[in-house]
This record gives C-alpha cells, sequence and structure tokens, in this order.
C-alpha cells in the first residue's frame, strides 16, 4: 500500500530536463550566452573586463526594479509608476543629504518615501479597487512630479558629509572586482526567489494571479498580499534609486524616465506573463540582461544606437511568441 | 441524531422571499439531492447553511446543538464545507497547492516558517487514494479533466474532516465519463459517514446517488422522501408546478 501511494506522490508532470525546456526564462538564458559568445569573437572589445564590469553593472538598476516588478505581474497587476518613484527617492536621498544630513537618515528617508508610495498604491488597488494600471499611472505623474518640487527641478550633485561613501555605495567594488549594485542584485534575486517558493506570502502571490476570486474564497488574504506587492514594488524602484544616485554622481528630474517600460519588456522577456500567475525571479535577471547586451552590443558592432528600441521590441515578440506556440501545441 | 436540522427557515431580501418555511433534516452518511428551477431558492438555502447568509426566521440545529453562523469560516470550522460550482481553483498551481490553499503546512523554527513541500505532497496523495482518484499530487491543475479537478475540490474538504459537504452542480459541464467519476466520488463520502447535499439541474445523477430527494419551488418545499419512493417524471412535475406537491 505505501509503495501504491508513493507512486503517484512522487510523479512529476517532467523530468529536470524537459521541466527546463518549458521554461522561457532557460530559453532567454540561452540566448544570452549564445550572444555573449557571438560578441567575443565578433568584436575585440566585448569581453574586456571593463566591458563586462560596465554591462554588469548597468543592467542592475533595470534588474533590481523588474525583481519587484515580477511579483506585481504575476498577480495579475503592473506597476507603471516605478521610474517615477525610483527618480523621486533618488532625490529625496539627494536633497536630504545635501542638507548636511549623513547617509543613514538620507537612506531611510529614500525607503520610507518609497514604502509610503507602495502603500498608497497598494490601498487604491486593493481595499479601494481601482485598476493597478490606473492607479500607477497616476503615480507615474505624481511622483516625478514631486521629485521636481523636491528640488525645485534642479541638478544635485553634492550630497553633503557622507558623499564619498554614497558614491563607494554605488560605484564601488567591494569584492574581488565586482561593482557593488551587482552584489545587490545577486541578494535581492536569492531573497525574491526563496520568497516566491519557499514562502505562503509566494504561494498567494501566485494563488491571486492564477485566480483571485478563488484566493478568496479559500481566505487567502488577498487585499493585505497586494498591498504588500505594491510596496515591494516600489521599495524595489527606492533601492535601484539609491544605487544609481550613487552610481552617476547626480540626480536630475529626469532620472529613470520611461524606465518602467525597460523594466516591463525585461519583465516580460524573462518569461513573466501579463495576464499573471507566471514568473520567476531568474527570468527577471535574464531578461535584463539580455536588454542591456543588445544595447552595448549595438554600440560595439557600430551598429547605430536608434535600433537599440527595435531589438528589444523584436526580442519581446520573439520571447513572448515561442511561449505562445509552446501552449497551442499543448492544448491540441 | 440527525447531523443537520433546519427548522421552519425563511430568508428573504427585501420583499423577495427567497425561502420561505422551509424544514429538513440531514442525517450522517445520507445524501440528500435537492432540486428546483432557477430563482427556486436551492442556492440561497445552501448559502444559509454555508453561513454566507444569515435566515431571517427559524432555527438550524447541528448534532442537536443550535448552529448560528456569522460567517463562512464559522460553518467551516462545524465541519461544514462547500464545494463550489465553479471549484475556485488556481489553474496555475499543483494539484497539492490547490488542496492546501489558504490552509498551507509549513515547517521550521519560530517566524522562519518555509513551505512544508514534502507533507503536503503526502497528505493530498493519501486523500486522492483514500478518494480512488487518479489526481496526482504534483500535476498542474490547468492540465487536468473536469473529474480530477472536481476530486482537487472536494479534496480540500477531506483536509477539515467535514460532515457536511455542499455540492452545487458538480456534474455540469464535465462529461459523461468524468461524472461517473464524481458520482463515485460522491458514494465514498458518503460511506465515509459523510452528510452532502447534491444540487444539480441533471436528473439522472441525483437519481444516481441520492438517498433522498428535496424539491424547491418558489423558495418552499413541496417534496421531501426516499429517492426510492419518487421517479424522475414525478420531480419534473414538482419542480414546474405540474404536481403541486408530494409531502
Amino acid at each position: 500500500m505505501a509503495i501504491e501511494l508513493d507512486v503517484p506522490i512522487q510523479h512529476q508532470e517532467h523530468t529536470w530536463l524537459s521541466w527546463l525546456a518549458s521554461r522561457q526564462a532557460f530559453w532567454v538564458f540561452l540566448a544570452l550566452i549564445a550572444a555573449c559568445i557571438f560578441l567575443t569573437f565578433a568584436t575585440n572589445s566585448f569581453a574586456t573586463p571593463n566591458n563586462l564590469f560596465n554591462i554588469t553593472r548597468n543592467f542592475t538598476f533595470v534588474a533590481v526594479i523588474a525583481l519587484g516588478m515580477t511579483i506585481v505581474i504575476i498577480t495579475g497587476g503592473i506597476d507603471l509608476s516605478v521610474g517615477s518613484v525610483l527618480c523621486l527617492c533618488s532625490m529625496i536621498l539627494a536633497v536630504v543629504m545635501h542638507a548636511g544630513y549623513n547617509i543613514e537618515i538620507g537612506i531611510v528617508a529614500a525607503i520610507g518615501t518609497a514604502l509610503l508610495i507602495g502603500a498608497f498604491n497598494g490601498v487604491l488597488i486593493a481595499y479601494v479597487g481601482i485598476p493597478p494600471f490606473v492607479v500607477t499611472l497616476a503615480m507615474l505623474s505624481i511622483a516625478r512630479s514631486l521629485a521636481m518640487v523636491a528640488s525645485n527641478n534642479t541638478v544635485v550633485f553634492q550630497f553633503g558629509p557622507d558623499h564619498s561613501k554614497l558614491l563607494f555605495l554605488g560605484g564601488g567594488a567591494l569584492l574581488f572586482g565586482i561593482s557593488n549594485p551587482v552584489i545587490y542584485m545577486i541578494v535581492l534575486a536569492l531573497i525574491t526567489g526563496f520568497t516566491l517558493r519557499w514562502t505562503r506570502f509566494g504561494r498567494y502571490v501566485f494563488a491571486i494571479g492564477g485566480n483571485e476570486k478563488a484566493a478568496i474564497l479559500t481566505g487567502v488574504p488577498v487585499r493585505r498580499v497586494k498591498l504588500a506587492v505594491y510596496m515591494i514594488s516600489s521599495l524595489s524602484a527606492g533601492i535601484a534609486g539609491i544605487i544609481e544616485t550613487g552610481w552617476l554622481g547626480a540626480v536630475t528630474t529626469n532620472l529613470g524616465a520611461g524606465m518602467e517600460l525597460q523594466v516591463i519588456a525585461a519583465t516580460v522577456i524573462g518569461g513573466a506573463n501579463l495576464a499573471g500567475g507566471v514568473g520567476t525571479a531568474f527570468g527577471a535577471l535574464v531578461g535584463s540582461a539580455l536588454i542591456e547586451v543588445i544595447r552595448n552590443s549595438l554600440g560595439l558592432l557600430g551598429i547605430n544606437a536608434f535600433w537599440q528600441g527595435a531589438f528589444v521590441g523584436a526580442f519581446i515578440i520573439i520571447a513572448v511568441s515561442f511561449e505562445h506556440i509552446r501552449n497551442l501545441r499543448q492544448s491540441d | 441524531m440527525a447531523i443537520l436540522e433546519l427548522e421552519n427557515v425563511s430568508k428573504h431580501f427585501g420583499a423577495i422571499q427567497a425561502v420561505n418555511d422551509v424544514s429538513l433534516t440531514l442525517e450522517r452518511g445520507e445524501v440528500v439531492g435537492l432540486m428546483g428551477d432557477n430563482g427556486a431558492g436551492k442556492s440561497t438555502l445552501v448559502k444559509v447553511i454555508a453561513g454566507d447568509f444569515r435566515p431571517s426566521h427559524g432555527a438550524m440545529r447541528m448534532e442537536g446543538r443550535e448552529l448560528v453562523l456569522h460567517k463562512p469560516i464559522e460553518a467551516q470550522q462545524h465541519g461544514i464545507e462547500i464545494v463550489h460550482q465553479d471549484l475556485a481553483l488556481c489553474d496555475n498551481l499543483t494539484a497539492a497547492a490547490n488542496v492546501f490553499l489558504g490552509r498551507e503546512m509549513r515547517t521550521g523554527p519560530g517566524p522562519f516558517k518555509i513551505l512544508d513541500y514534502a507533507s503536503m505532497y503526502r497528505r493530498a496523495g493519501e486523500i486522492f487514494t483514500e478518494l480512488k482518484s487518479e489526481t496526482r499530487p504534483r500535476d498542474l491543475v490547468r492540465q487536468m479533466s473536469g473529474g480530477q479537478r472536481q476530486a482537487v475540490a472536494i479534496a480540500r474538504t477531506r483536509l477539515s474532516q467535514a460532515k457536511i459537504i455542499l455540492m452545487d452542480e458538480p456534474t455540469a459541464a464535465i462529461s459523461v465519463r468524468q461524472v461517473a467519476e464524481v458520482l463515485s466520488l460522491i458514494q465514498r463520502l458518503r460511506d465515509g459517514g459523510i452528510a452532502i447535499v447534491l444540487i444539480s439541474h441533471r436528473m439522472p445523477d441525483v437519481f444516481a446517488v441520492s438517498d433522498r430527494i428535496v424539491v424547491l419551488r418558489r423558495g418552499r418545499k413541496v417534496a421531501d422522501k426516499p429517492i426510492a419512493r419518487s421517479s424522475p417524471e414525478e420531480v419534473t412535475g414538482l419542480i414546474t408546478g405540474a404536481i403541486d406537491n408530494a409531502i
């Protein structure tokens, strides 16, 4: 009897290989590796330490936000405000530090701002019931406006007594010459991946995206989870803002303009489904990395940079149609 | 002693009398087929039992004790479970994840608890075996047949050791072979001593598994008799009003 029971319990739909083959993130990862190999041989400058350092650092800002966006998208939502929230948090950090406060206070203020904005979005979406698209579209406008108000639309490039600490935080390399932002990104990705797979919160995120009504009927605290999800998304934008401020060494009020679309593109290329219920932390990183490699390689290959959008767009369609065709085959 | 007794239960919404003075008893290990036309009050009556609505008049008793429900969770705590018509499943999750949704098993020290996949797969597998369903715990619900989905929804009620299961149209919109599967699930639950209220429009299904049949028409109970002493023709007459009542 015990043995009979073990068969269905242990039964898995896939071997690990076929499971891997069924993941969009895996195929995009292969495309990424292939592109890197191609570029290594096609150009002299791709596989240089300097260029790799640049690429890995450049995509972290998008990738960190893509982690938060992935969670939102798994619930079937969207957060259009992340670019503006990044700008606002950078600006709060910059203004607070410029006024002579130390870096800790600046970071607390920036993170606090991010959480407040996320909570505002989350309450309107989860408790009032306004569609996420609308709420976060409004916040896209509000947050950037607040950033302009906070700075009087000036560029801030002096960060008070802790100026050099901030620049090291975003621009330095603490471990083995890996830039700090990359380390933050890896840590955040591990936390996100763990949360999605191993916690009850993660399970609820997927359940809400799969069938929100079912989640409500089975007693999942849907509204609380959604509130948390939008706070996490804003938080990720805030964290990216702090890192990017340290890297750039200056904040302008058009920082992060249009970034939300790049983040959503990265998330979708990485396998998250805008209809909800599907997505991974790994996919968010891979999608972001691919976009950055495309951007970088066009420059190295001597192709006009204006083509970048076309390549990214093509990749969105290729990645999603891959998934689409696979589903069609399955349903036959 | 009856596991559930309804005594002169009425429920009205403003001027609309959805359920009117219905008395009903439900015994352990009994399947009661609840029939009636659309708007006859079946769903309202079931929702009263499930704690979604409070009755306007009348009383409910469970195992002889007064039963007052303010919300669905209280009904669950008393061992009353409802299997929804649309099944309330998440397609993107596994069978086991759906069975445990909202009641996940976790392991680990203190506040750092993580999902206990192994225990949930094991327990879900045991329940499916108990139900003699071929559903496998790790399969995604998206890939399941209607019968297997029904088994997942029913497996949920087994977690809480339900005493009464209310099933809303469990055989609507599934294939003939799967209907047989679901009906045998219902029989197995009954053999385990569970009382079942089966709402259905499908006459053959009701006659296949019910011990007793209750017919509602315009909120009133017009029949309550052993299935053996009724017939599909009589029930049709009772539902439409061609036969006034058969109590």
